[in-house]
């Protein structure tokens, strides 16, 4: 494979990509660009930044062997990235740290976020306290009610969260409302965005601070096993926590990279959160990717148990691996998620986030078309406490 | 000349700035779409900006989401947008119509047929708010070549080189958005905007509008004084949610041609 150098200089991976804004937004952008290029080149960030993911995130964070799932799976030996042990519980806060010490440097005094599940709410919240800054959160009325634990914690570490109405009142609608906000309050304002997505740079910058998680991995995995292993597996909502584990794995063209997208009712329903397996590619939210939308281009509700993954769009780059063939994408569907959460809190004492279940469902899948000297490394991108509630209800467990 | 084009270069003689009334298309109903299209002209509309719905406006405020989401349970697609202003266009050949959206209806009916489309139903000039100049060579190239005026925005956070890149591109005018925000927001910086225009218009060989922000008979008239068009969008909407469909045409009709007053006695004064 020839030198992977994507983004171009103007953000697109193949034809997907680009900075799709209004021109309100075009200044912003470019500041943040230019910022954004200079921190790269900046030792003594790059050495703050190393020094906070160790002190404050906890990391590198270890890969797990995970023996009893591996055996009831049996196959392939599935190994576990263990990003659920990172503080804040998930992969989100290796960037909301990065985005913040770019924003103290841009002297933004004010974060905004967008959340699904309310892991990247948390992480934002967490740098916003840990730095003293500003946080407000926007976040769809329906995802306050289902990950309310997550709700709470944004209180507790001093952050306004505001519950959005618009639209389905879910991922996409509160990513809508924050960037409505930063078009007000450009000035004082940094946008943390969570994923892989929005326009550029944000897909680039957002897979630099998560590709930590690749770096440890493919130093990791010789040190464990002696060599690289034969197939990446992460879920795939934004697709952050995929991009970062995939990213330093591109040049390794002997290893698989899977991306599991939400299944939801069942790919086949058209009930699901699958752009990548079941949608056509188009323009939302700055940047052009594969999207869930109807015949006349308007964006279409999306199923998932996981608030997480419950969103229509995907990160462009994961819409140019897909194309190019360098990565694949499959689906996992709640129930498959489900038993995948339940067998791994049972097997191995780990509580999965339900984004993370669909990744480990997928390598239930696949492991036994495997060999059993192959290897399977699962990004487990974040911890179930947040997912209790929701499991609960669906498990009839009355707590 | 174009329709666009036409209609400033009699505004001109007429001295006076372009009132451009913003509705969304399909809202407060389908049938009622082209009709008060027709009660805006008799107002005093110079040109007819249609908003495309869309179920994620980013730029727009909560009135124009509103708008949008009515006629999206209507289901008013991008096609029947086209069919509202060929329907309007065989009782007037003369008024403009400006098409206002988003990209992602555009793409999914496909760049090349939509501004074919677009052309036979008699539009005369298309805004894509989330298409900026640097995303927008093949666009520029297509939409031209099918005899539609490509229409930018500009905003207080523009540089001079942005200026100049939306000067060699844009035709029929271009489109100043008047504050930091989404539209309907309530503060317009008149001062900023009496600054800012003739900057802009010795930069820009074409009329250059003002909208985002205009809300009442005199912040028209002060942005009419230095602007070449005042758009009106949000403040539309709002008198259309207010109204019955019995009384709708006269409370839209007489805001506009209220606002048509303010604008028309600007330079006068």
């Amino acid at each position: 494979m020839k030198m992977y150098d994507l983004p171009d200089a103007r953000g697109h991976f193949g034809p997907y990509g680009g900075v799709f804004v209004a021109e309100t937004l075009v200044r912003a952008l470019t500041e943040l660009r230019e910022a954004y290029e200079e921190v790269g080149r900046d030792a003594e960030f790059q050495a703050e930044l190393a020094y906070e993911l160790k002190h404050f995130v906890g990391r590198p964070s270890p890969i797990y062997f995970a023996r009893r799932l591996t055996e009831h799976a049996g196959g392939a030996r599935i190994f576990l990235k263990r990003e659920d042990l990172n503080h804040t519980g998930a992969h989100k806060v290796n960037n909301t740290v990065g985005q913040a010490l770019l924003a103290r440097r841009m002297g933004k005094k004010r974060i905004i976020a967008e959340t699904g599940a309310g892991q990247h709410g948390v992480a934002s919240a967490t740098v916003a306290a840990r730095y003293g800054m500003e946080c407000i959160v926007y976040m769809g009325s329906e995802d306050v009610a289902r990950q309310s634990p997550n709700v709470f914690r944004m209180k507790l570490l001093g952050a306004t969260v505001v519950p959005v109405e618009s639209g389905s009142k879910t991922l996409k609608d509160a990513l809508n409302e924050a960037m409505r906000d930063w078009v007000t309050n450009v000035e004082n304002t940094f946008y943390i965005i969570g994923t892989v997505a929005g326009p550029h740079p944000y897909p680039m910058m957002v897979r630099d601070f998560n590709s930590v998680v690749g770096k440890e991995c493919v130093v990791q995995m010789p040190e464990m096993i002696g060599r690289q292993p034969d197939a990446v597996i992460a879920c795939v909502g934004g697709g952050s926590n995929a991009m970062g584990i995939f990213y330093d794995y591109i040049p390794h063209e002997k290893t698989r990279l899977i991306g599991v997208e939400a299944g939801g009712d069942g790919v086949e329903t058209g009930r699901h959160a699958a752009p990548l397996s079941a949608g056509t590619p188009g323009i939302l939210h700055g940047n052009r990717t594969y999207l869930m939308q109807d015949e006349d281009g308007q964006i279409i509700e999306t199923h998932s148990v996981s608030a997480g993954l419950d969103y229509p769009g995907v990160g462009p780059e994961h819409a140019w691996l897909k194309d190019s063939g360098r990565a694949e994408y499959a689906a996992a569907t709640d129930t498959e998620a489900l038993e995948a959460f339940h067998l791994l809190c049972r097997t191995e004492g780990i509580i999965p986030a339900l984004e993370s279940s669909h990744a480990v469902a997928h390598a239930l899948k696949l492991a036994p078309t495997m060999d059993k000297d192959q290897v399977i490394l699962v990004n487990l991108s974040g911890r179930g406490d947040k997912d209790l509630n929701t499991v609960s209800r669906l498990a009839g467990i009355t707590l | 000349m174009s329709r666009i084009a036409s209609a400033f270069e009699r505004l001109k003689l007429e001295r006076r700035a372009a009132l451009i009334p913003f509705f969304t298309a399909g809202d407060p109903s389908v049938e009622q779409t082209v009709p008060l299209m027709h009660t805006l002209v008799k107002a005093g509309a110079d040109i007819i900006e249609l908003g495309v719905p869309f179920s994620d406006p980013q730029a727009d405020g909560p009135v124009i989401q509103r708008a949008s989401e009515r006629a999206l349970a209507r289901k008013v697609s991008l096609r029947k947008v086209l069919e509202m202003v060929a329907d309007f266009r065989r009782s007037d050949t003369t008024t403009p119509v400006v098409l206002m959206g988003y990209a992602n209806p555009i793409e999914a009916m496909g760049r090349q047929n939509f501004a074919a489309l677009a052309n036979r139903a008699g539009v005369d000039g298309v805004l894509v708010v989330d298409i900026p100049p640097e995303e927008s060579e093949d666009w520029v190239r297509t939409v031209r070549a099918n005899g539609l005026d490509p229409i930018f925005l500009l905003a207080p956070t523009s540089t001079e080189s942005r200026v100049a890149q939306v000067a060699r591109l844009a035709s029929g005018f271009v489109y100043y958005v008047s504050l930091k925000g989404v539209t309907g927001a309530a503060h317009l910086d008149q001062s900023e905007v009496a600054e800012r225009l003739p900057l802009l218009q010795a930069a820009i060989p074409l009329p250059v509008g003002v909208g985002f922000g205009i809300r009442d008979a005199a912040s028209a008239s002060a942005v009419a004084r230095v602007a070449d068009a005042v758009v009106v969008g949000s403040r539309i909407i709002q008198e259309i949610e207010g109204s019955t469909p019995e009384t709708l045409h006269e409370r839209v009709g007489g805001l506009v041609s209220g606002l048509r007053d303010a604008v028309d006695s600007a330079r006068a004064a």
